[in-house]
């Protein structure tokens, strides 16, 4: 029979039950890769439930580094009886199905073209603990050792990792170690290891790490200045606030007397959550909130005010499938236009768009920049997929040199000497940004009255058109203003002049560049452009410019994206084919490469004609 | 109502202790309707800070929507305002609270903006015990889009269209002392002996103080049916007792008669001294106040004064553990923990 034959080339799928101490097993498998020098994307696919429902986690390893999802598994470690059929048919043919052979497997599971590998993992386990949950939790290691006979990882590597991870509980790491033995010791008894499909030590991580993009987002914000934090537990956005208290708690706590330099609200809703932050900016403190649609479309109230009068708040969306509740614990890139024009009347936000958690941690901070910069929202776009999960990344790096600019603020002495009234929306320096103070600043100048209705340049309300309208222009002229200052887009040149580009953005990065390459391997080449911001950069529109088409590469259902180059650069929208996929999984380079071959040719795509009768 | 303001102030203006006049905390010409309760509130927020002498530009005034929240523009032109949105003001308060702990907070709302739309945020902004004033200035109607009912009418009054309300009022008081406000009092924007020291009380008390105030709408709810208009509210008033406020840095002159008298002393050592009307009201006690509250409905009084008041809890500050240093003025240096830190994280993480 066939099997696949592969050196740090495959992908290989867990399927466990939540609630079972499976995630620090799997984690210790990918973790354990990564430690041999060899590119590891891992993934969680978890139900939006606590305990007792189907949860897999898949690991593509890949030595020349592709780190998106591929699509298709090479090696199932079925664990779980309950979606045993549904993970039997997502193997590759001459794929290799992993399980436990205590009770005879249903004849319904069987497949003539895999691999089957059973060892009786819950004999062994009743052979070796009397208490229940150590049955459970061991079990999961067992499956670990003998998958260090049957692919070759290391076994030293995993103890060295048991030892890190027991760091302070010594107890715990000789019966994990042995139960690692036990699964090592029946998988090479009882099997020619290592299989066709395996792992080779390698030197392509160099010194790059792995970190879930919630918690680079989160340390990013303790970077970044942060002093108050305010937020509404959501999925997949919760761990961003958590991570922002762990690394507080460690890096902000004044060393004379233990109290905190930073707060955290856990509000009502999300909707007190953006007041909050709102508060907090306006009294002239940095600060946050983090949430997923449902928040966005809550706090939507809030981003109308801050925009109209000005407060520099940051919201980080990491996204998920909408709309309304839709799938809590899958992945899309669906919230743009939700966050991009957030609010009721004429409004516009600027939007990041982090693709790694390097830049999760640098964009989380550079937000709190931009944000007092520009005196505007700012909404940090991320998703599941990058703030849930493992992503491999170069490593987080601070310039020691750097202060925060809080940007355009006068101070006490700068309102003494000023001679002219203060007024809060003049536009002095003709960039559309005014200057702001800081409640209590000044005992005789530099008050005014905060407001989202209209009001005039001394922030005095009015009802006059013609002051409405000027004021609402200078909003657009700053909104111009923010192209200088959002990061520019990064530009993947193809090997072969080409007049197709493709424009992607966030975690549709790493698929789009692998099909890039596929792509050039068949002969078809294309410039590449990762848009990192919104508004979009001169870059971005010279790109679509210089190119016959662009293909827009994107996670949601409507060409969000595409829709909004189409909208704010006014792009023939003809030359911009769309590719999307938003079905919650991650987009693979496999989809993306089917949908441009088609898209291209259209030779395999048959048009569906009515019959003339 | 006239749009001009003489500037003329007498010369000898009595000035407070830091040398501001009275002038120094009033604000821009109300545009209420000649008559409102609130106006008389904005006049009583303006000498309880006078009296207080507090300096004008450490205050920070935050609304949500509606005619009650027009009215920081009124008061207080020296400080910062915020008029944000719609039953949102008790959010953006905890925000700014949160970012700078020296200023005085004063929170203007009202009861369409904290029993209504706001009523989550009222609830919420209660249990944190955050350090501020919070007003309601109280008509049981939606003026500014001309008087419908709101919820804290009473069953059966009718407002100016004549339709009696046949809902459930909510009593803010109530709600305030069930959710664990520290300091809580009733008052009537037409009895300003009892309304400024109420209000310098409030200031001076470290915790989420609550003040309901029945102002009457002049426009659309102050006739006869209406048990929120003048006539009525002055028929049907029951004071705690009265009210004394005697600041941390003056000394106990006043004579209080004989009786049913009691002190407390805030956290910055003012006391509030109350002489009560009768016995059985105990300050200290949510309990009786809430007692209080319903026995005096049922005789169909509406009972002032200080309600309640806890000086000693925690605020949301303490609760939180901040440094004693405003949030705010924290720098790069107090904040970033720099890139030596950061790399041993990078470390922790490969």
């Amino acid at each position: 029979m066939k099997a696949i034959q592969a050196v740090n080339d495959f992908v290989i799928r867990f399927a466990n039950v939540n609630g079972t101490g499976s995630a620090s097993a799997n984690n210790l498998f990918a973790k354990a890769v990564f430690r041999m020098g060899i590119p590891v994307s891992p993934k969680n696919i978890f139900p939006s439930n606590i305990q007792g429902l189907p949860t897999w986690y898949e690991v593509r390893v890949s030595e020349k580094g592709y780190l998106g999802s591929r699509g298709g598994v090479d090696f199932m470690v079925a664990i779980n009886p309950q979606s045993m059929a549904e993970d039997v048919a997502s193997l590759e043919p001459g794929g290799y199905f992993f399980y436990d052979n205590t009770k005879p497997l249903d004849l319904r599971y069987h497949r003539s073209d895999i691999n089957y590998i059973g060892i009786p993992l819950t004999d062994i386990c009743r052979r070796e603990y009397t208490d229940p949950r150590q049955r459970q939790l061991f079990k999961n290691v067992i499956y670990v050792g003998a998958l260090s006979a049957l692919l070759d990882l290391e076994f030293n590597v995993l103890k060295e990792l048991i030892g890190e991870q027991f760091k302070g509980k010594e107890k715990l790491v000789a019966p994990n170690i042995h139960a690692l033995e036990l699964g090592y010791q029946y998988a090479s008894e009882n099997f020619k290891c290592p299989l066709g499909i395996r792992l080779e030590r390698r030197d392509n991580v160099g010194d790059r790490i792995l970190m879930e993009g919630n918690a680079a987002v989160g340390l990013g914000a303790v970077y970044g200045g942060a002093t108050v934090a305010a937020w509404y537990p959501i999925t997949p956005s919760t761990s961003v606030v958590e991570a922002f208290d762990k690394y507080a708690n460690r890096l902000r706590i004044d060393p004379g007397s233990g109290d905190k330099k930073f707060a955290i609200a856990q509000a009502e809703d999300e909707l007190a959550a953006m007041g909050m932050v709102v508060g907090a900016a306006w009294n002239g403190a940095r600060a946050f909130t983090a949430t997923s649609g449902p928040g966005v479309s809550l706090m939507s109230e809030f981003l109308g005010l801050a925009y109209f009068a000005e407060v520099p708040v940051v919201l980080v969306d990491v996204q998920r499938a909408g709309p309304s509740t839709g799938m809590p614990t899958r992945t899309q890139q669906s919230d743009l236009f939700a966050a991009a024009y957030a609010s009721h009347g004429d409004t516009k936000h600027v939007l990041l768009f982090p693709s790694t958690p390097k830049e999760c941690f640098d964009m989380g901070a550079q937000s709190f920049e931009l944000a007092d910069q520009l005196q505007t929202p700012i909404i940090l776009m991320t998703d599941l997929d990058l703030g849930m999960n493992d992503n491999m990344s170069e490593p987080l790096e601070w310039d020691d040199s750097k202060a925060y600019d809080r940007g355009k603020v006068f101070n006490a002495e700068q309102l003494e000497s000023m001679k002219e009234r203060f007024g809060r929306y003049l536009d002095i320096d003709d960039d559309g940004i005014c200057y702001r103070t800081y409640p209590g600043t000044h005992p005789e100048k530099g008050a005014f009255f905060t407001r989202g209705t209209s009001r005039d340049e001394y922030a005095i309300y009015t009802e006059s058109g013609d002051v409405y309208v000027r004021n609402m222009e200078r909003l657009l002229k700053k909104f111009e203003t923010a192209k200088n200052y959002v990061p520019a887009p990064e530009f993947f040149p193809a090997k072969e002049a080409t007049r197709d580009g493709v424009i992607f953005f966030g975690t549709s990065t790493a698929s789009s560049l692998e099909a890039l390459d596929q792509l050039a391997e068949e002969g078809v080449h294309i410039d590449g452009m990762r848009v990192r911001a919104f508004p979009f950069n001169r870059e971005v529109e010279d790109f679509v410019e210089q190119h016959d088409r662009v293909f827009v590469v994107e996670q949601n259902r409507d060409g969000q994206l595409r829709k909004m180059l189409i909208i704010e650069c006014d792009i023939d929208p003809k030359k911009l084919p769309s590719v999307r996929y938003y079905g919650g999984m991650p987009i693979t380079a496999r989809e993306i490469r089917r949908q441009i071959h088609q898209l291209r040719g259209g030779a395999t795509v048959t048009k569906i004609r009515r019959k003339v009768g | 109502m006239t749009y001009i303001r003489p500037n003329f102030r007498h010369p000898e203006l009595a000035a407070n202790e830091l040398g501001y006049v009275r002038k120094d905390y009033e604000g821009a010409l109300s545009t209420l309707c000649a008559g409102c309760g609130h106006d008389s509130i904005s006049a009583a927020i303006i000498q309880a800070c006078f009296e207080l002498a507090i300096p004008p530009h450490q205050v920070a005034k935050i609304s949500g929507i509606g005619c009650s929240s027009k009215t920081p523009t009124y008061f207080l032109g020296k400080s910062h305002g915020f008029n944000s949105v719609h039953g949102r003001m008790p959010s953006v308060a905890t925000g700014a609270n949160l970012a700078n702990r020296d200023l005085v907070y004063i929170g203007v709302s009202g009861d369409g903006d904290s029993a209504s739309i706001g009523f989550g945020q009222f609830a919420h902004v209660n249990r944190r015990n955050l350090n501020m004033l919070y007003i309601v200035e109280n008509n049981g109607c939606y003026g500014l889009t001309k008087g419908q009912d709101s919820a804290t009418a009473d069953i059966g009054s009718a407002s100016k269209k004549g339709t009696p309300n046949p809902y459930e009022p909510i009593d803010l008081c109530t709600m305030a002392l069930q959710l664990g406000a520290t300091f809580v009092g009733r008052s009537f924007s037409g009895d300003k002996e009892q309304l400024v020291p109420l209000i310098k009380a409030a200031l001076s008390h470290r915790g989420f103080a609550f003040l309901d105030v029945i102002s009457p709408c002049v426009t659309f709810n102050n006739n006869p049916k209406s048990t929120k208009g003048y006539e009525h509210v002055r028929e049907h008033l029951a004071a705690t007792g009265t009210v004394d406020f005697v600041p941390v840095r003056q000394e106990i002159t006043a004579d209080f008669a004989p009786g049913f008298s009691q002190e407390v002393t805030l956290h910055d050592g003012s006391v509030i001294h109350l002489h009560k009307q009768q016995e059985g009201i105990e300050v200290n006690d949510r309990d009786a106040a809430l007692q209080a509250i319903r026995d005096h409905k049922a005789e169909g009084q509406i009972l002032t004064g200080l309600l309640y008041v806890e000086p000693d809890d925690a605020d949301f500050h303490e609760l939180q553990g901040t440094v004693s240093t405003p949030l705010r003025d924290l720098d790069t240096m107090d904040l970033c923990p720099g890139s030596r830190a950061l790399e041993a994280i990078n470390s922790n993480l490969r």
